[in-house]
């Protein structure tokens, strides 16, 4: 099984507080990892470290192990944070489509790559779309506002938006967070389907959730890596028993 | 015990009187100040409006709006006839009727023509002064606000900048002065006299001589443009915070760069905000006195702000007529009188209907703009 990410005794830590402790664990290619946990276990703030995207926090910084992604330590102070972005893809939990079309906010990374032609732009915007089960719901008005769209439907453009860039890894940080329940099983239908081109990474706070589409699971408390497995081991036979306690729900 | 028959008010409710007072006295306090308003405006409308509209077609005085400014000549001639001249007028008449004498001949400075000097020097102050004060406080204040580290160093430079907003108009037109019309470098062959310092160049004979923009449209755009920069700059760095972050990650997440984000996903946003707040600063540039009394502004001028020019450089080296500088002249420089009315509540009338437009021009464009955008 390969790997997609790669993270070894990684720490964490925010104006000096620390965050994460000695988080280590292998994301395979083209699975759906869930890290579960309660609040602020530091699984957000772990997911955030794999796209960087942790960077524009002031005073955060990973201060000790390292996340490789494919082999490459994404660190290193000349990685391309522009390309990994591109190649790591994220869905925010609360769905923040710009105040665009829902053809521009699919387009928007495409025309920062430059590209120009209206041919190209349309395929690429058509097939983000269709995999991201929303052509056919959007695809007579593509040029009215987003945010004439449902919060279910604005999640799904926020997905078909990190997919228009080809990425290789797909991650959530609880993207159904803010959803009702129908919309939520559409997205967990639409990971399901997503998995089969995509690595995919996700947070979540609904075990229920973790069960259903995911194949392995991290949990975590208090910045710690508890236990990692696959998703029945975890939710059926956990070893710890702290794993124990916050599936079966007697804590957390 | 709960008593339900308590529920219900026997008498008046606790505190009727008293609401009922306060309730009145603000009510009062604030028909009084839309009394003050309503009185201000009245006057000048019922007292500007017919300078520049007619009864007749075309029903706008276009003269008041584009002749020049010039001295009033009142007299009476052999007939009895009162004629009121501006001074071209009146030397063409004197020209034509040759040999017959003219009575009770008094002259009212700046009275007379139509205020079109003024008009296009306010205009060119406001329109000069914008740029320059959109350009750099909007610069200062995406530093500030997407790139500075919140340290508190930057909450510092904040409060100074938040401070230059308390600073009297005044000061700043002194500072205009000593700084812009007297210290700043130009690239000159001829250097002045009173250069405060000159750098050759080893270009032909060329200097840079620090010997200041005399006293011009440019000084007076930049003099202004300083006073405004702390409204501006404030005002552009809330509107640019009140952009959602939730955008700024999305972009950055795409794979944009910092100012890729910005370009697109912050500033175009916070557009509408910051165009409401340089709708105020319009105004106050527009209608300042103090800032270009020293820097640019002359009570009378020859030509019309366009006429005489070599080069579009003269514009901005040449001194100009403003409204609020001229409505100043006309109110504290020139005994009052019947005959100098017409100028002065037309031109002030003139300049509350500028202001007025421009107002108007900026709101329309915020919603515009802003009917685009909802989050």
């Amino acid at each position: 099984m390969d790997t997609a990410i790669e993270i070894q005794n990684l720490t964490f830590a925010y104006s000096g507080k620390q965050v994460l402790h000695d988080v280590t664990l292998d994301i395979p290619v083209r699975q759906v990892t869930a890290f579960i946990g309660p609040s602020g276990c530091g699984k957000s703030t772990l997911l955030r470290c794999f796209n960087r995207i942790n960077d524009r926090i002031p005073n955060a910084k990973v201060t000790g192990g390292s996340i490789y992604v494919h082999g490459i330590d994404i660190n290193r102070s000349d990685i391309d944070l522009q390309e990994l972005r591109r190649r790591i893809g994220m869905v925010f939990q609360k769905y923040n489509p710009f105040p665009k079309s829902i053809y521009e906010n699919v387009a928007f990374s495409l025309r920062l790559a430059g590209l120009t032609k209206r041919t190209q732009l349309n395929e690429i915007v058509e097939n983000a779309l269709q995999s991201a089960a929303l052509w056919d719901e959007v695809k007579d008005r593509l040029h009215s506002s987003a945010f004439g769209l449902s919060g279910g439907q604005q999640q799904r453009l926020c997905i078909a938006r990190a997919i228009a860039n080809q990425p290789e890894i797909l991650l959530m940080d609880e993207p159904c967070a803010a959803l009702d329940p129908l919309a939520t099983l559409k997205i967990e239908e639409l990971i399901y389907e997503l998995k089969k081109q995509y690595t995919i990474v996700i947070v979540t706070h609904n075990m229920a959730q973790a069960t259903r589409c995911s194949d392995r699971t991290a949990f975590m408390y208090l910045g710690k890596l508890i236990e990692y497995g696959p998703t029945m081991q975890i939710f059926e036979t956990p070893k710890e028993a702290q794993t124990e306690a916050y599936v079966t729900g007697t804590f957390g | 015990m709960f008593d339900p028959e308590k529920l219900i008010l026997k008498g008046l409710p606790k505190g009727h009187f008293k609401d009922c007072v306060v309730r009145s006295l603000m009510a009062g306090l604030t028909y009084a100040i839309v009394l003050i308003a309503a009185l201000l405006f009245g006057k000048i409308i019922v007292d500007g409006a017919p300078v520049l509209f007619k009864a007749q077609a075309p029903f706008v005085d276009f003269e008041f709006l584009t002749a020049k400014n010039e001295t009033l000549h009142v007299f009476d001639d052999a007939q009895g006839t009162r004629h009121q001249l501006p001074a071209s007028a009146y030397s063409d008449y004197i020209k034509k009727h040759e040999g017959t004498p003219i009575f009770n001949e008094t002259t009212y400075s700046y009275s007379g023509g139509g205020i079109a000097g003024p008009i296009v020097g306010t205009i060119l102050l406001t329109v000069g002064s914008m740029i320059l004060a959109l350009f750099f406080g909007v610069c200062a204040a995406i530093y500030l606000s997407e790139y500075a580290k919140q340290s508190p160093f930057i909450h510092t430079v904040r409060l100074a900048i938040l401070n230059l907003a308390g600073i009297p108009s005044i000061v700043f037109g002194l500072f205009g002065f000593s700084v812009f019309v007297l210290a700043v470098p130009v690239i000159t062959a001829t250097p002045s006299d009173r250069s405060l310092l000159c750098i050759p160049l080893f270009i032909n004979d060329y200097v840079m001589s620090f010997q200041g923009w005399n006293s011009s449209l440019m000084a007076g755009c930049a003099t202004l443009a300083c006073m405004i920069l702390p409204v501006i700059i404030t005002a552009s760095e809330e509107s640019l915070r009140a952009v959602p972050q939730g955008f700024r990650d999305a972009s950055l997440a795409l794979g944009a760069t910092r100012w890729q984000t910005i370009r697109k996903c912050v500033l175009p946003f916070s557009l509408p905000g910051i165009l409401t707040s340089s709708l105020l600063a319009i105004t106050r540039v527009a209608g300042e006195t103090a800032p270009i009394m020293f820097t640019a502004a002359v009570a009378a001028k020859d030509d019309l702000p366009w006429q005489g020019l070599k080069s579009p450089f003269d514009l901005l080296s040449s001194q100009v007529q403003a409204l609020p500088y001229h409505i100043y002249t006309l109110a504290a420089r020139i005994p009052s009188s019947e005959y100098t009315e017409r100028a002065q509540y037309g031109s002030v009338f003139v300049f509350l209907v500028i202001v007025a437009f421009l107002s108007l021009g900026s709101m329309i464009l915020r919603i515009k703009l802003r009917s685009k955008l909802k989050w």
